[in-house]
């Protein structure tokens, strides 16, 4: 295929997927339409987990810690505010994730591979531990339940979320953050990450301060997690500390290598592959599904590492 | 906040501190038991065992099964060992071994998966209400007034005399020195007729064993449950990065100093609240020796 081509093929498939996502809650039924609009927030959090494992080559297991702060700075906003706003809880809870992320990017970064992966999750738990003991502040085990702000554009309108506008609210956001990503990835700084990846040793070596890189991409994959634990907050009107506990960055892993990594959109579909599973699976196993879900997750690592995705092309390829 | 020093000091009786001085010990030694079988792991086969915490844990409740049909504490911690061995043997053959020469980064995948999988089996088997450990003695020994439990004593000591036959078997026995060669050169190894592939099950298999006796030797001080593995594994990664990977003098010596920071933290805040004093411990190795606190610096 020609260069062009592949740009009208990818830009085609977009606008369909796009357009079908938008129709989606308009002829599903409700339960279908809440849990479609799950996938989207956690397909975010997989998607900001991707630009270090698939792009930058670190596997981070911290990610339910920006996931979880951008939860807890929403429900800030939400309590403290009022009336709650909405662009306040994305500005709070962005607030908290890049603090956070800040922080573990600033001592996590200096060590590399298996190192890396090892103290994210203990940064994660030590978010964990704070925020589940911390009773007065975070409700501890309890966590912290507030009301869902209105849709608002300041000076033009105020309207109650339905699941409907919700959902084109996710989805808004999701995309808008897919196509950032993916410049992102495509722009000067996403090729030295890519470059880190393949060859730390060269990189240095060509003059690129490769820890200030790290540190901007562990930040940047933080605030998306963050803008997805926003998200999620907003859609269940509570933050608990079993979303900062390091099994949700596990989960987020398992998205990524399910669906495919370094792909964007393979988290996404991963997640929604993930999320299915368990569904199905939980109707016969109940709380015992990740039995299965895990069998099959170990199965993909060994025998397909590139992913759903990755599987797909090298299919449609032949 | 606020309060002087020496107040905070005076607060607490010289007993209390002697006292959680031999139980910092304890629970350090039990910590070097795990960690050591995960450092081993680690060191030798490039292989972060994420599932070692449920190896730990699935090993407390072959001890409860084994201890509730035989009667005998000893027999219940052998039993478990070999049991979770041979786990550990065929969970390395299965899963691992098809992962050799890939990405080392792969390997924590692929063991997480296991934990995820061994976890809930445990949950699904045997229900979430924590099971009991008889202790094989309950005598006490007076220590400043209070009461101490020998039993607490005996497992550190225990403890020490495996992580000594590790080493011994290391050092001497031919397989170790096998095990050693296989750690310095793979392939040289292999060229000189080891047998590569099964020193690495056979290690692995070391690692989930002494996993399995820790938790044993460990179940009479706390409940055995299913996620009791999480807490441990937490706390060897810690112990593995503070003392340097893959060195097992330094996983050692890291255990009983997080186990003794712990129980001096916790005569000031909850025990759930001890944890951020290692916490705190990981942050400054990483900040000022991020090869480990008792590794010689790198030149």
């Amino acid at each position: 295929m020609s260069a062009r081509r592949v740009v009208v093929v990818y830009w085609t498939a977009f606008s369909v997927i796009l357009a079908l996502l938008i129709v989606a809650p308009l002829v599903l039924p409700e339960f279908w339409r809440r849990f479609l609009t799950e996938i989207l927030i956690w397909g975010l959090l997989a998607m900001s987990s991707d630009i270090l494992i698939g792009y930058a080559g670190m596997v981070s297991f911290g990610h339910s810690a920006f996931f979880g702060l951008g939860m807890y700075g929403a429900a800030a906003a939400l309590l403290l505010v009022k009336p709650p706003d909405l662009w306040l809880a994305i500005l709070y809870g962005l607030i908290a994730a890049a603090g956070v992320a800040a922080f573990v990017a600033y001592f996590a970064t200096r060590l590399r591979d298996i190192y890396f992966a090892i103290t994210t999750l203990i940064f994660s738990q030590i978010f964990y531990v704070i925020i589940f003991t911390w009773t007065e502040v975070t409700g501890g085990e309890n966590g912290l339940t507030f009301s869902r702000p209105a849709l608002a554009i300041p000076g033009l309108f105020s309207v109650p979320f339905t699941s409907e506008t919700l959902h084109w609210f996710v989805l808004a956001v999701v995309t808008a953050s897919y196509l950032a990503l993916r410049r992102i990835t495509q722009s000067p700084f996403g090729m030295v990450l890519q470059s880190i990846r393949e060859n730390e040793a060269r990189t240095r070596a060509i003059g690129y301060p490769i820890e200030r890189y790290k540190i901007g991409a562990v930040m940047l994959s933080g605030l998306f997690a963050g803008l997805a634990g926003v998200l999620y907050a907003i859609q269940n009107r509570f933050a608990a500390p079993d979303f900062v506990f390091f099994l949700i960055s596990g989960e987020v892993i398992i998205f990524n290598v399910i669906g495919g990594i370094g792909t964007l959109v393979g988290p996404i579909v991963g997640a929604a592959f993930f999320l299915l599973l368990r569904e199905g699976f939980s109707r016969f196993f109940t709380e015992y599904y990740l039995i299965p879900v895990g069998l099959i997750f170990i199965a993909m690592v060994i025998f397909m590492p590139q992913g759903l995705l990755g599987f797909m092309r090298r299919w449609l390829n032949q | 906040m606020g309060i002087p020093l020496d107040e905070l000091l005076q607060a607490i009786p010289l007993e209390q501190l002697l006292i959680q001085t031999v139980n910092g010990i304890v629970t350090g030694m039990i910590l070097a038991l795990v960690a050591s079988g995960l450092t081993l792991i680690f060191g030798i086969m490039d292989v972060v065992n994420f599932a070692h915490g449920e190896l730990f844990m699935l090993g407390a409740y072959v001890g409860v099964i084994t201890l509730a049909a035989t009667g005998n504490f000893w027999v219940a911690l052998i039993v478990a060992t070999l049991t979770i061995a041979l786990l550990g043997a065929a969970i390395h053959v299965t899963t691992l071994r098809p992962l050799l020469g890939r990405d080392p980064l792969t390997t924590i995948l692929a063991t997480f998966g296991i934990s995820l999988v061994l976890q809930n089996y445990a949950l699904w088997q045997f229900g979430p209400v924590a099971r009991k450990i008889q202790e094989p003695f309950t005598g006490h020994f007076t220590l400043f007034y209070l009461d101490y439990p020998w039993y607490r004593l005996v497992i550190a000591l225990l403890s020490a005399a495996i992580i000594g036959a590790l080493w011994l078997f290391l050092k001497f026995g031919t397989y170790g020195i096998w095990i050693r060669a296989t750690t310095q050169d793979r392939v040289m190894a292999q060229a000189m007729g080891i047998p590569v592939p099964s020193v690495l099950t056979v290690v692995f298999a070391i690692g989930a064993g002494m996993a399995a006796a820790s938790g044993v030797l460990f179940g009479p001080l706390v409940g055995v449950n299913h996620a009791m593995g999480l807490d441990w594994v937490l706390k060897a990664f810690i112990v593995v990065v503070v003392g340097g990977m893959g060195n097992l003098g330094g996983s050692i010596a890291a255990s009983i100093f997080i186990g003794l920071l712990e129980s001096y933290a916790s005569l000031w805040v909850s025990p759930a609240q001890a944890v951020i004093f290692s916490f705190v411990v990981l942050i400054l190795t990483l900040l000022f020796r991020p090869t480990g606190l008792f590794v010689p610096t790198p030149k």
